[in-house]
């Protein structure tokens, strides 16, 4: 039953009156009483020994409360940041995870390496005060590219990691896909370089560190999608407090795309200067520092061949990844190009025979993490730019071959060769959905307008797969993860009808407010302004995994809904009582308690109003009406789609406008189609962005960020976007209660190659993302040329 | 931002008074006080020219306009008048930043800024504009002598700039897709005294491109421009275009100058 | 210290404060207003705009001394006796907002581009936005929004 309210309806946002108001309350807005503040100095070089530091002149600064370096953190016994999911090489060797002091103690390894803290009575003083810190460093040949890192006589980035490379990892059967290739008709091949990317979240990080002596508790405010995990982490392994003396809030956040699941160097020291100190400290980072600091995504160079029979059945595949980690190993960045990453190479098609092999490596740069769509993206990018090349040399047409090799919608559930079981699916029917969106049959009439205006037109496909709900705590425990991913819920009755749902799922502009509460509308019958979504706060919410991999509804939602059948089941029995009735006839809808057969009722909230009054009681029953639930799933979603890309390329510029893109998307069950796609919208923006737009470079030579601001790194703007066609289909998900796939991440995951093909399809020359206006221009001339 | 004293002078010989070797004027601030954010200025005074009387004003006498140093962009690009007598240049003021830029952002600011990029350079170069100072008239040609570099002495001060009319003229641009700033920038103007064509964004300063001015005074066309391009050696090479690049641009965004001002 | 004093939403407001102090910092930090988001150091992102003399500009691009004597108004002085301002209520109901960070720029950024084209095309929305930076919601549903609310503010 879809009500006004309930599932499947478009509900306006809980949230949004706070945002449009400017009462949302994002961590610098948060101010604790007699607040310090500070400041990072950073390393200005890639690599360098720091033979000195003299904070004399700095301490003896304006205001200047305390200076803390690498040996200050080191001495105090802090531990170094952590990776937290362990990697086993082909030789059986665990990944290498060099040391990460959270302030440098002998070596930077990357510009904008912590090097000192300064905290002062205000910011201005704190930055003032860090420019008169004098340090010398001895500058060392840094090493910024993945595959050079990996060449003989790279230069060493860690002593204790000979050749840079952190692993050298396989999955799938090489034997069998060695076979393959050698029974194939056609093989195609491609070198690619999936871009270096920075998140950019518009909210920059930050995080206020605060202390209670009188309870040696410490409250950390941090810009995190995963209080809880922040809080485990800090305390288990930095060893910053225990978890019980330690209080992780993240307010609300704004916007994270994955750069804000990791712990950083900054709230930790916040965290441990504010009880060093005995008073708050509070740091927000400048967008300058989040270029620098944050983990940046992507970064991949491959090469792939895909073998095919005469008929362009997919035989095999192979790839070759060199993956860059930057200086350091970040929260989650080993799973990246490794576990989200490989797993998904069979993309919707029946590849019987698959074969991966990265090397994950250390270079002079900011780490790299996961960022929207985490591996899963770069997966797509490979698979889906083959496979239009491969139409290419064929001649058959994309669609065509797509649909040659989809595994068929009765295949269910289907194993992959690279240890996926998919659940549920119709690859077909998004691909002639989308198809049907951007009148695909009228292309050529669009394109022979476009070339009488001088315009070259170009049309390139993408069909996607992801797997996401990251959960199965058995499943990735298995694969190298160091921690559970099931979720958490409490839903709690007020006596006066009311609800109150804690959630370990972290919103940070996905709307759970307002989708969590819907749950509860549509399942205890409760009036969706009555219900409060609270996270965030490992001091309310019980316990949490939080909000990345599309997981919040699939394992967070589910969550939820299992605390919704306790109510239930506690709910029938007190209805029972209430009605004199036989707990076994109690029927239940829509917070309605009946008596089965009769027309006695009771509401949801005549049941919590006895159960917090129990004059009237059940002997043998609990008072209150408060259910706690984890669930932990038994394995991944797979959201799939297929997204087409239209584009005008001028070629007298290079300039690429994105005209037209249509997205078919099937995420099973859907509880707010409004929120769904806006999700779409925004991921496809950031693919657009990677394909298009923008690039994190590092000087070569110097290991100097080069696009290090919005002055150089180019954000897609309003103007550089279209308006986007969009669709939902829907194989409910057989692996959870609410039958949801997830749909966060899927733009991002989709878009890069559709947009690539179509500049293909418009210029007839292949290159290498993003797709800027002078390789764009150069491209397009050349293949003039060799059409000439 | 490092600190400063700040200073809101009434008149501009009282603003000129108060110039010393540290101190910078702040017309908009728009370019000034980002560079200041970044701790890559420090000025010891500030001398905001916003509270003196007159220095923003527009006006068009006959043939020719005059915009007053702190005539905000968005005054510029709205104004009729402007926009009746030299549409080009109205609309090369409504294309400079953003919308907030263009609020706060001026002309005397952005002239005396000289950044190689930016749009108004290639107006007062394209227009043959004179620059007006406190003590001086300057020709626009002989005004910007290279990066973020004038003719300026240090006593003094931007005060308008007129814009003789031309008989036709457009200005087009091609920005960098991140900071929006001119890549390439080209500024045709047809005039009593012959065309010519100004180019912004491409090299150190705003230059102009003789050989294209040439070929236009024989025959106002986009075509005459065919096979004409701009020595890429002196241009501009960074990482959203290189200096060929650049001067590949210099071609076609002269060629669809000139066609929008009607060749 | 210099004194700098203006009107804030209506309010006359008055404070000391070190000439390097940032209009978004007089507005954050003296007045508490912290609806207006810095989210860049290089005045791209938008986060900040506010209303000064009924004009948009980027707060952190501009000094509090500037503006003496000015009419400023934040996020914080739009809604009316609780009633959201159209702009605001658009933005709702076509879910022109996800994070919530840009959103009050964009807000007053649109508020400033309508009262500029009261009658906007999806172009001029798109090009009027190019100060302002959404990482969240690919401009879609906020091009819709302000389009909405052009058409309720009577454009």
């Amino acid at each position: 039953m879809t009500s006004e309210t309930g599932v499947g309806a478009s509900v306006k946002r809980k949230e949004d009156k706070r945002f449009l108001t400017g009462k949302g309350r994002y961590l610098d807005d948060i101010n604790r009483p007699g607040q310090a503040y500070g400041a990072f100095l950073r390393s200005p070089h890639a690599f360098a020994k720091i033979k000195s530091i003299d904070t004399a002149a700095a301490s003896a600064a304006p205001g200047v409360v305390a200076i803390y370096t690498g040996a200050d953190v080191a001495a105090d016994g802090v531990g170094g940041l952590i990776c937290g999911w362990a990697i086993t090489s082909k030789d059986g060797e665990p990944h290498k995870a060099p040391a990460h002091p959270a302030i440098a103690v002998d070596t930077v390894r990357h510009v904008g390496d912590q090097v000192a803290f300064v905290i002062a009575d205000t910011l201005a003083q704190a930055k003032d005060a860090a420019e008169l810190i004098e340090v010398d460093y001895e500058e060392m040949t840094p090493v910024v590219d993945g595959a050079a890192a990996v060449a003989a006589g790279a230069p060493q980035v860690h002593d204790d990691v000979p050749g840079n490379l952190c692993y050298d990892w396989e999955l799938g059967d090489q034997a069998a896909v060695d076979a393959a290739f050698a029974s194939a008709a056609h093989v195609t091949t491609l070198d690619i370089y999936n871009n270096r990317l920075v998140p950019n979240a518009m909210e920059p990080r930050a995080a206020i560190g605060d202390y209670d002596s009188g309870n040696d508790e410490i409250l950390l405010y941090t810009t995190s999608q995963n209080p809880h995990v922040a809080r485990l982490v800090l305390s288990a392994f930095v060893g910053i407090a225990p978890e019980h003396k330690l209080r992780v809030i993240a307010p609300d956040v704004g916007g994270g795309f994955g750069s804000k699941i990791f712990i950083y160097a900054e709230e930790t020291i916040c965290a441990w200067a504010a009880k060093k100190l005995d008073r708050a400290v509070k740091w927000t980072a400048e967008r300058s520092e989040s270029f620098l600091s944050d983990a940046h995504g992507r970064d991949h160079h491959t090469t792939a061949e895909l073998a095919m029979d005469a008929n362009g059945k997919f035989l095999g595949l192979r790839v070759n990844t060199i993956a860059n980690m930057g200086a350091y190993l970040s929260t989650f960045a080993t799973s990246v190009p490794s576990y989200l990453y490989a797993t998904l190479l069979a993309g919707q098609y029946t590849t019987p025979a698959i074969y991966a092999n990265v090397k994950a490596v250390f270079t002079n740069t900011a780490p790299v993490d996961a960022y929207r769509g985490a591996g899963r993206p770069e997966a797509t990018y490979v698979v889906e730019r083959i496979v239009e090349r491969a139409a290419r040399d064929l001649g058959i047409s994309p669609v065509e071959l797509r649909k040659r090799n989809f595994i068929a919608p009765d295949a269910y559930p289907y194993e992959t060769p690279v240890i996926m079981t998919y659940d549920s699916g119709n690859y077909p029917l998004n691909l002639d959905t989308a198809l049907k969106l951007i009148d695909y049959d009228g292309f050529a009439a669009r394109r022979a307008e476009s070339e009488s205006r001088g315009k070259k037109r170009g049309i390139g496909l993408s069909s996607f797969i992801e797997a996401c709900g990251i959960a199965p705590s058995a499943a990735v425990g298995s694969l190298g993860a160091g921690v559970g991913l099931w979720e958490s819920a409490q839903v709690r009755f007020n006596p006066t009808g009311g609800v109150t749902v804690f959630t370990g799922s972290h919103s940070h502009g996905q709307g759970h407010e307002t989708t969590f509460a819907q749950l509860i509308s549509e399942h205890l019958g409760v009036p969706i302004e009555n219900v409060e979504v609270s996270h965030g706060d490992t001091g309310k919410v019980p316990f949490g995994m939080g909000t990345y991999g599309s997981r919040s509804l699939a394992v967070g939602g589910s969550a939820i809904m299992r605390a919704v059948d306790k109510i239930v089941e506690k709910g029938k029995k007190v209805a029972a009582h209430l009605m004199e009735a036989s707990a076994e006839d109690i029927e239940h809808a829509n917070g309605v308690f009946k008596v089965a057969g009769t027309d006695k009722q009771v509401t949801m909230a005549e049941v919590a109003f006895a159960a917090y009054v129990p004059h009237n009681y059940p002997p043998d029953l609990e008072p209150g009406m408060d259910e706690t639930a984890f669930y932990d799933p038994t394995n991944f979603t797979f959201p799939a789609g297929t997204h087409i890309a239209e584009v005008e390329v001028d070629p007298d510029t290079g300039a690429v406008e994105v005209v037209d893109w249509a997205a078919s998307d099937d995420f099973g069950n859907v509880i707010n189609p409004m929120i769904v796609e806006g999700q779409i919208h925004g991921g496809v923006a950031q693919g657009i962005g990677q394909a298009l737009l923008e690039n994190a470079v590092y000087d070569p030579d110097t290991g100097q960020l080069l696009s290090g601001s919005y002055m150089d790194y180019t954000m897609p703007r309003a103007d550089d976007l279209p308006s986007f066609k969009i669709e939902t289909t829907n194989t409910p998900c057989p692996g959870n209660p609410l039958g949801v796939k997830g749909c966060g991440e899927a733009g991002a995951i989709a878009a890069p190659a559709a947009l690539m093909n179509a500049i293909t399809d418009a210029i007839g020359v292949e290159i290498d993302m993003p797709a800027t206006r002078e390789k764009v221009w150069r491209a397009a001339q050349s293949a003039q040329q060799a059409a000439e | 931002m490092y600190e400063f004293n700040y200073h809101r002078p009434g008149s501009v010989d009282e603003a000129v008074g108060l110039i010393s070797e540290d101190a910078k004027i702040l017309a908009g601030g728009q370019s000034l006080l980002p560079t200041m954010k970044l701790r890559l200025a420090q000025p010891s005074d500030m001398i905001d020219l916003a509270g003196i009387p007159g220095l923003s004003d527009i006006s068009v006498d006959g043939s020719t306009v005059t915009i007053g140093a702190t005539a905000t962009h968005a005054s510029v690009a709205a104004s009729s008048a402007v926009a009746g007598a030299i549409p080009a240049l109205a609309k090369l003021a409504s294309g400079i930043g953003d919308a907030q830029v263009r609020n706060m952002g001026t002309m005397g600011g952005s002239v005396a800024n000289a950044d190689p990029a930016a749009d108004y350079p290639a107006a007062l170069v394209g227009l043959g504009a004179t620059v007006h100072t406190n003590s001086r008239t300057v020709a626009a040609d002989d005004f910007f002598t290279g990066i973020f570099e004038t003719d300026l002495a240090e006593n003094e001060i931007v005060t308008k700039v007129s814009f003789p009319v031309p008989q036709a003229a457009a200005y087009v641009k091609f920005a960098n897709p991140a900071s929006r700033y001119a890549i390439v920038g080209v500024f045709v103007a047809k005039t009593a005294d012959g065309v010519r064509v100004a180019v912004t964004g491409a090299g150190g300063s705003v230059f102009r491109a003789s050989d294209m001015e040439a070929a236009l005074n024989g025959n106002f066309s986009a075509s005459s421009l065919d096979g004409i391009a701009v020595a890429s050696d002196d241009l501009n090479s960074d990482l959203h275009a290189s200096a060929d690049y650049r001067a590949h641009l210099v071609s076609v965004m002269a060629k669809r100058a000139v066609q929008a001002a009607g060749g | 210290m210099p004194n700098v004093s203006m009107t804030v939403n209506g309010k006359a407001v008055s404070a000391e404060v070190e000439p390097r102090t940032l209009l978004v910092q007089f507005l954050r930090e003296k007045l508490s207003l912290t609806g207006t988001h810095v989210g860049c150091d290089t005045s791209q992102c938008g986060a900040c705009v506010v209303h000064v003399n009924g004009k948009s500009v980027k707060a952190c691009t501009t000094l509090a001394v500037q503006h003496e004597g000015a009419d400023v108004t934040t996020i914080e002085g739009l809604a009316q006796n609780g009633e959201l301002h159209p702009m605001q209520e658009a933005f709702k109901e076509h879910h022109g907002l996800q994070c919530g960070f840009c959103t009050p720029g964009m807000v007053m950024s649109a508020i400033d581009l309508v009262k500029t084209h009261p009658n906007p095309d999806e172009k001029t929305i798109r090009e009027g936005l190019e100060g302002n930076i959404c990482r969240c919601t690919g401009y879609h549903n906020i091009v819709k929004a302000v389009k909405a609310a052009a058409d309720n503010m009577g454009g």
